[in-house]
């Protein structure tokens, strides 16, 4: 079992014939995933890898081929609508690649799927894996992660996969890593992931990822406190970044205290997690939290 | 991206909020004439992309025309410093001279996107004229705050509550709430990240204005602005970050000395994070992308090696996206290219096509120091200080 994807997700790709959404869906149906669609306006009809029908509409991939979850890739000017025609057309789980969507399609956005009651991971994530079932909907290297009991989640791409190239060596598999983008407002936050996480039967503990900028490390930390048994190991990056600055992520700027590296670690601190001392140590501080525990 | 004090007005005053009469210039011949409209009785104010402007005498209260133009020829074409700039300061390339007002109370007025309740809110406070960031501090209950809700957008109602709150007097709030929905107008219609107004002025003459704007707009939002006045002013940015902006390299100059290649944002902090703790200090934040190719990665070494703070470099790769013998292709090609010698580069590579990379930095013989971990990246940093 695993969070968000599992073995009956039925993955629908939302820009699948262009450059980076076909590159990512073979490596995806490579590491085991079921892509049972594609949508592009104007290739229906086509067939993509000579096996996955490609459509015009969300809602017609749905009708004919029952598709659950949606990953899409399409342009930043047109993502937003993407998530919605994917919402409206019945998916229950969207993640959304795309980096750049102007903010304020982005609150819209979230709003009308938290309504919707659809989940949301992203925009500008690097998506979900779950090596326990071999479901990869997302733009990670597949052969980074092995199976097991420790979650991931993370506002960052590559600091995951250094995370998860940590944790592997040292026998420590995951059974979800979810993204959950680097952007300032998003559709499922730390508090989402942690919930699931910490109702699932097969995840025993889970690494935190923050960085600087906003409040979700500190609204994580609340809830860590109040509604979360299972260790929770958390590294927050950007001690060195100087304040008003956006360090690469456009939610990664520090415009307040709260933003501070320091003022997140104090609060996930006070909340019992264990922290990581050094990006280094992700590896070796989680080893001694299962230890502990 | 920043705007400048002078867009952000013209930007308010476009959608119908009140702001002082003021004049642009960049020149010191057109100062006596900009003075002369307001009888000599104005403020000179440097038009910057940095806060703390004022308390580095960047904002000037003159009484007369002479006055103006002193003041003005000893700010124009210089460099100032604040608390938020570097230690070179920024270049001042134009003032807004503007009317002086007989001001009775300073409010505080802004709109920004909540990333937390990922909505729009609006902030205010009765202590204007002050850095929020303090008021936050000393006495967090003067902060009101409201929530947009995206569907049906700021409500007067909400206008009209905030306006109890201030304890604005009866008469003014109409006027208060036609220019809070309009500076909300302004916010939503031009894909804003943040409005400021502060001090938002009550004159003596009961008249609300925009005394002092500060405006950022979403830079994802860009390709559907289209109004010209709102253009970047990139002589604000020191030449290297202009390079690499331009070059589609996400950079950030820092005081050290350890030039950072990275990929990724976060891993990208979390390399200058090990490299603080290892007791060196970075020299930058350079996050090159997932779908960088050699010629980028190229640029972003060339980046790396104009800055003349730098004495070492670490790269840092997990190749995902990114394959690991491009980026090799691509540091191999600008140590080559450099006109100047090249420092030492400390080279860790994980994930895709790693081997591959390490194998083309090897034969290359650029002076590669090639290391498995964090840790011995760090130890070998040390050892070249």
């Amino acid at each position: 079992m695993s969070i968000f994807v599992g073995k009956e997700t039925r993955l629908l790709v939302q820009g699948i014939t262009g450059r980076e959404g076909s590159y990512h869906t073979s490596r995806c149906i490579e590491y085991g995933t079921n892509v049972v669609a594609g949508v592009t306006p104007g290739k229906g009809g086509q067939l993509f890898a000579d096996k996955v029908p490609v459509y015009d509409t969300v809602k017609h991939a749905v009708l004919d081929t029952k598709a659950n979850t949606s990953l899409i890739f399409v342009p930043p000017a047109f993502a937003g609508e993407a998530i919605i025609e994917a919402v409206d057309s019945g998916i229950e789980t969207v993640i959304c690649i795309t980096e750049g969507l102007p903010v304020s399609d982005s609150i819209k956005v979230c709003d009308y799927v938290k309504r919707s009651g659809a989940k949301l991971i992203g925009p500008n994530c690097p998506g979900i894996i779950s090596p326990v079932d071999n479901v990869k909907a997302g733009i990670m290297p597949g052969h980074v992660y092995a199976p097991g009991r420790v979650g991931v989640v993370s506002r960052s791409g590559t600091l995951t996969y250094e995370a998860v190239g940590q944790l592997t060596p040292l026998g420590i598999g995951q059974s979800t890593c979810v993204g959950i983008g680097g952007d300032p407002v998003s559709g499922s936050d730390f508090v989402d992931v942690l919930n699931l996480f910490e109702k699932d039967d097969f995840t025993d503990a889970i690494v935190m990822i923050g960085e600087i900028g906003g409040t979700k490390e500190q609204e994580a930390a609340e809830f860590i406190k109040s509604e979360v048994s299972k260790p929770v190991i958390s590294l927050i990056v950007g001690q060195t970044a100087p304040p008003g600055r956006r360090m690469g992520h456009a939610g990664a700027i520090i415009t307040g205290t709260a933003a501070l590296a320091s003022s997140k670690v104090k609060s996930l601190e006070q909340a019992g997690a264990f922290i990581v001392p050094s990006p280094a140590d992700i590896g070796s501080t989680t080893k001694q939290a299962l230890e502990k525990n | 991206m920043k705007l400048h004090e002078y867009q952000a007005k013209a930007l308010l005053s476009k959608h119908g909020v009140p702001v002082p009469r003021s004049e642009v210039i960049s020149s010191l011949s057109e100062v006596r004439q900009s003075a002369q409209n307001f009888n000599g009785k104005c403020v000179v104010k440097v038009q910057i992309h940095a806060g703390g402007r004022g308390k580095s005498g960047g904002v000037k209260l003159v009484d007369s025309v002479d006055m103006a133009e002193e003041v003005a020829g000893q700010l124009l074409s210089k460099n100032i410093v604040t608390h938020q700039t570097s230690p070179e300061g920024v270049p001042v390339n134009d003032l807004l001279i503007e009317e002086a007002l007989n001001v009775s109370k300073e409010l505080y007025l802004s709109i920004l996107v909540d990333g937390g309740l990922g909505k729009v809110i609006v902030m205010a406070s009765e202590a204007g004229g002050m850095e929020i960031e303090q008021v936050a501090e000393d006495t967090p209950d003067k902060i009101l705050r409201v929530v947009v809700d995206p569907n049906v957008g700021l409500m007067s109602y909400q206008a009209r509550d905030l306006a109890t709150g201030l304890g604005i007097d009866k008469k003014l709030h109409s006027q208060f709430i036609k220019l809070l929905l309009n500076t909300y107008e302004a916010f939503i219609q031009t894909d804003c990240s943040l409005i400021e107004i502060n001090p938002l002025a009550i004159t003596s003459q009961g008249e609300l204005l925009a005394i002092d704007a500060k405006a950022s707009i979403d830079e994802d939002a860009l390709f559907r602005q289209t109004d010209e006045s709102l253009q970047y002013d990139s002589r604000q940015e020191p030449q290297i970050e202009k390079l690499a902006r331009t070059s589609g390299l996400s950079y950030v100059k820092l005081d050290g000395d350890v030039g950072c290649l990275v990929n990724g944002a976060g891993l990208a902090m979390a390399t200058m994070d090990v490299t603080m703790a290892a007791g060196a200090t970075p020299a930058n934040f350079l996050d090159v992308g997932g779908g960088a190719d050699v010629d980028k990665v190229h640029k972003a070494v060339e980046i790396l090696l104009s800055d003349p703070g730098v004495k070492k470099v670490f790269v840092n790769i997990f190749g995902g996206i990114l394959r690991c013998d491009v980026v090799a292709e691509g540091i191999v090609a600008a140590a080559k290219a450099s006109k100047t010698p090249v420092p030492p580069i400390v080279v860790r590579m994980l994930g895709t096509n790693a081997e591959e990379g390490r194998k083309i930095l090897k034969e290359a013989n650029i002076g590669v120091y090639l290391v498995n971990d964090f840790t011995e990246a760090t130890k070998t940093i040390k050892s070249l200080s």
